[in-house]
């Protein structure tokens, strides 16, 4: 059963150094028809693959706060019509700090938005300009302040490390800026550096000082540290929570469960079909115009494909893959199935068997991928 | 035909080679030289056709050798048969430039009218006179703004000795001179001479192994003929078979009737067994045939050898079989059995020179799918025992003790190149640098130097040819012959990881360049090997003695933190291509080696090498 979704909002007002989403600055692109396509992809999609109720949804971009108000209005409005919703339900919307103004966050507050994830990267105010972003560390203040003000209880920032020209004291000085907002998650990503962005090309020329990987490492052990010194609980590789505010969204993808994918360039996973849509609006557009879902590319999963990706996604949280439920899912016991890759990954100290749960160890968080690769091509 | 008509056919046919140094225009005249005989269309012509193998495309070298008929109506109102023999153009395949040769009587020479006479041209054309071939000097890109046409016809006249009145002055790519050159083949090449009544006598020039007809024999009739029916018998192996095509490239193959004297084609005969054609022997008839095989080639020794791998070590057989198919038509080639601590087993392989070993490597790897680790290339070394006796060592891990050792002594080559003057300082320094000693220097034509210096054959094959090259910007030629043995203060150079010897990165070195060498060597070593999980340390040693240390740092951080907004193939993909990349990689004891570590020995001179 398919629980979760996620929108995408293509547009923004600028474009960030390090962004590969798929966006367009938002001056002179056709905004309403865009929405009126995103509903018409709904109704398609949910006549085809209908669900009894989502648990989760989630707007992302680009930039889904660059939408004026009539538009948002009419946005979520739309969603609600069209997505049926369970009584829990986590409504999730990105926002860019600075961008929420008060008229902004009181139409989420009414059409049942309650959990905000704002891009806040850093506090430092030189390296907020390093990377492209246009919102000043005092706005973030104040954003936290009008939506804690509207009655948002649930709100996350995102931050990035390993920043160019970034110091390890200016990101414990970021952690602590965080740690002042009294708020109950936070994503913190190392810096990736990906092809069609301003940082790549920088790179190729040689002309961007990353800090390097022993210096990321300790970034990520810092980050580590500080949120348990805060009472913040890692339960997943990026991803920290108060109690009870873990995202559910985040987790859907890290269950290895359904989720739909609405918008240009989306993604989604449903009844074993991985598929993507066409990233170009106009593409993407002219196929919903024609009465098609917008499909770019699909694919699918074999079972073999599944039980690795429910092994190297289930991996990345601080729980890991449960025995019992991966042998419920694929009548075959992991333990089994990766006893050689399992013996191997305990022996490196990079992975720990408790209960009923396979996970990573801290050592085993910082080469994530190193696991994860052991679970590739095993199975037939 | 009867007797009247094959002499009359004979007298009609040239057969002949293109020499030329690399870049000065051979594969283009060959082109034009099809188009204007019609051997293809416009439409057929792939650019520069005679190089058929991708990788010669894609090097824009020619390695195989080709052999194409051609008809030509010349002025004289008579049709001719040409045959157009390529000859490769690098020093590493000075023998396959002797096969090609054996097959003609006549070379087309063609120099460049800007750059002259370079070093290689210069041994093409002494291996063409040897083989008492008429040269047909020819001066290409007569069109380009700094072409000295006058100063080249001097230069061949001066450096070479020929008559260069005659010369032609041609552009292949503007088609300009190119009947002037057909007309010259026409008049100055010889006929073939040879009775098509005696026994049969072919040179095999070249073979192929092809899957549904066996071996394909790349032959010149020079005595006698053959058709499809007869049996033959190979001069040098005794083995017999009864042939089933015979035919002619124009440049497609093309099944003839017979081959007669003076015919440059193919036969197959069902041959399964790829040492039973070897090439440079005789073919002849099984019956009645000749007892007297014609001369075969100057059979060419490997000079430089180094170990093949595969990386998936299941597929030890599968390299040798593809070895073999690549032995089948490169006589040059030599491989045996060898084991390494390090690596598993493999093949200790001989090569002609460094591109050889390039090619042969690359090939197995496009061919015939086999992932590679190559070791670092090593020359043959005669060592002296204090017992008093001799042995001859090709793989450094085998030097042995040395309180066993009296002296050892290394192969020198006399390198001579060819440069215009400002460029002798640079060219200097690189031999001293590289251990050379100064025998000559020569003033040729007004602005040319040739250089000669007797250098270690082991500072040839690593990259002295590139750094040539770049210390010269490109306009230094270079060549070289083997001079024989002389003493050198040699030791062999250990390289451990993690406290572990591991043979196959074993090099020998002169003792004087020893200790930069090693600490060169751990740091190429240290930016080459990836981060492991646990710190390893690279130590390079002579004996017991450790000369030089680097360490590879444990991993840091190796996890990805974004989820890509569900894009979860782009996550399996990253997690595919990172896994991919180990493959490639060699464990050995425990830490993981790629491929490029085991040539670092190769990379060492990069500081001082412009990319």
């Amino acid at each position: 059963m398919i629980k979760a979704a996620y929108l995408h909002i293509p547009f923004c007002e600028h474009i960030c150094h390090y962004c590969d989403f798929n966006k367009v600055f938002l001056k002179g692109q056709p905004v309403d028809e865009y929405l009126l396509a995103l509903e018409q992809e709904m109704i398609l999609t949910l006549q085809k693959y209908p669900t009894n109720g989502l648990e989760t949804i989630f707007v992302g971009g680009g930039t889904p706060t660059s939408l004026n108000e009539k538009q948002l209005d009419r946005f979520c409005e739309s969603i609600n019509r069209n997505l049926p919703r369970s009584s829990n339900l986590e409504f999730t919307f990105e926002a860019n700090p600075g961008d929420l103004t008060k008229g902004k966050l009181q139409i989420l507050k009414d059409a049942g938005v309650n959990r905000l994830s704002l891009g806040v990267q850093t506090f430092n105010e030189e390296l907020l300009k390093k990377i492209g972003r246009v919102h000043r560390a005092k706005d973030v203040y104040q954003t936290v302040d009008n939506a804690k003000a509207v009655g948002f209880e649930n709100i996350s920032i995102d931050l990035i490390f390993s920043l160019p020209t970034q110091t390890i004291n200016d990101f414990k000085e970021s952690l602590s800026e965080a740690f002042t907002l009294d708020i109950q998650h936070y994503s913190a990503y190392s810096l990736i550096i990906e092809p069609k962005t301003v940082f790549y090309n920088l790179m190729q020329k040689g002309k961007l000082p990353t800090p390097g990987e022993d210096m990321e490492a300790a970034m990520y052990v810092l980050l580590m540290e500080e949120m348990e010194r805060n009472n913040f609980n890692q339960y997943e590789i990026s991803n920290f929570s108060k109690p009870g505010y873990e995202s559910k969204h985040n987790l859907t993808y890290w269950n290895n469960d359904y989720y739909y994918g609405f918008g240009a360039g989306a993604h989604c996973y449903v009844d074993g079909w991985r598929r993507s849509n066409a990233g170009p609006l106009k593409k993407y557009m002219e196929l919903i115009d024609n009465g098609n879902l917008p499909i770019f590319q699909e694919h699918q999963t074999s079972k073999a494909e599944q039980i690795e990706e429910e092994m190297f996604l289930g991996l990345r949280k601080t729980d890991g893959v449960s025995i019992s439920h991966f042998i419920d899912k694929y009548e075959i016991d992991p333990l089994q199935l990766f006893e050689k890759e399992i013996a191997n990954l305990i022996s490196k100290k990079w992975i720990e068997i408790k209960d009923d749960n396979i996970y990573l160890t801290k050592t085993g968080r910082l080469l994530g991928n190193e696991v994860f690769q052991s679970f590739l091509g095993v199975t037939n | 035909m009867n007797r009247e008509e094959k002499l009359k056919r004979q007298s009609n046919i040239r057969n002949f080679s293109i020499i030329a140094h690399i870049d000065h225009g051979k594969s283009t005249l060959a082109d034009r030289i099809l188009e204007r005989t019609n051997a293809l269309t416009s439409r057929e012509m792939k650019a520069q056709l005679l190089d058929s193998m991708d990788l010669e495309r894609e090097r824009g070298i020619t390695i195989k050798l080709n052999a194409v008929q051609l008809k030509y109506k010349a002025k004289d109102g008579e049709e001719y048969t040409f045959h157009l023999i390529d000859t490769p153009g690098h020093v590493d395949f000075t023998y396959e430039v002797s096969r090609s040769l054996a097959a003609c009587e006549g070379a087309v020479l063609v120099v460049d009218a800007a750059q002259g006479i370079e070093a290689q041209t210069l041994a093409n054309v002494y291996l063409a006179l040897d083989n008492n071939l008429e040269i047909i000097p020819v001066i290409n890109k007569i069109d380009l703004p700094s072409a000295e046409p006058e100063r080249v016809r001097n230069e061949i006249e001066e450096v070479i000795g020929l008559d260069a009145s005659e010369a032609v002055l041609a552009s292949a790519k503007a088609g300009i001179g190119i009947e002037d050159i057909l007309e010259q083949v026409v008049k100055t090449v010889p006929a073939p001479t040879g009775d098509p009544d005696a026994p049969l006598k072919a040179l095999i020039f070249d073979s192929l192994y092809d899957a549904y007809r066996g071996v394909v024999a790349y032959i010149r009739v020079v005595e006698g003929s053959v058709k499809v029916g007869d049996k033959i018998k190979m001069m040098a192996t005794g083995a017999e078979f009864e042939v089933n095509e015979v035919g002619v490239f124009t440049p497609k193959s093309t099944l003839v009737d017979e081959l007669t004297v003076g015919d440059v084609g193919f036969l197959s005969a069902s041959i399964k067994n790829v040492g039973d054609t070897r090439v440079g022997d005789t073919i002849t008839n099984a019956k009645n045939g000749s007892t007297e095989p014609l001369p075969g080639y100057r059979k060419l020794n490997p000079m430089v050898y180094c170990g093949l791998y595969p990386i998936d070590t299941a597929k030890f057989n599968d390299l040798r079989e593809a070895l073999e198919k690549l032995q089948l038509n490169d006589s040059a080639l030599q491989f045996e059995p060898e084991t390494s601590q390090a690596l598993g087993f493999g093949f200790r392989c001989g090569f002609l020179g460094l591109l050889h070993m390039e090619i042969i490597q690359e090939r197995i790897e496009r061919e015939f799918k086999i992932d590679l680790i190559t070791t670092a290339p090593s020359v043959i070394y005669d060592v002296h025992m204090t017992n008093g006796t001799q042995i001859k060592v090709d793989n450094p891990s085998n030097l042995p003790d040395p309180q066993k050792i009296d002296h050892v002594e290394e192969p020198y080559v006399k390198a001579t190149m060819m440069a215009p003057n400002e460029y002798v300082g640079a060219i200097m320094e690189l031999c001293q640098q590289k251990r050379g000693i100064f025998i000559n220097m020569q003033y040729q034509g007004e602005n040319r130097v040739n250089i000669i210096y007797e250098i270690p054959l082991a500072e040839i094959v690593y990259d002295f040819f590139d750094q040539l090259k770049s210390s010269t910007r490109g306009y230094a030629s270079f060549d070289y012959e083997l001079i024989g043995y002389k003493p050198s203060s040699l030791v062999k150079m250990d390289i451990l990881l993690n406290a572990e010897k591991v043979d196959a990165l074993s090099f020998i070195v002169h003792k004087d360049f020893a200790y930069e060498r090693g600490k060169v060597i751990v740091e190429k070593l240290k930016e080459l090997i990836p981060r492991q999980q646990f710190e390893v340390p690279v130590q390079a040693a002579i004996g017991q003695k450790i000369v030089a240390r680097s360490t590879i740092k444990s991993m840091g951080k190796n996890v990805l933190a974004k989820c890509y907004g569900g894009d979860i193939s782009r996550k399996r993909k990253l997690l595919e291509k990172q896994k991919e990349g180990k493959k490639r990689m060699k464990q050995v004891g425990s830490v993981e080696v790629p491929q490029e570590a085991f040539m670092a020995v190769l990379k060492m001179d990069d500081n001082n090498t412009k990319k």
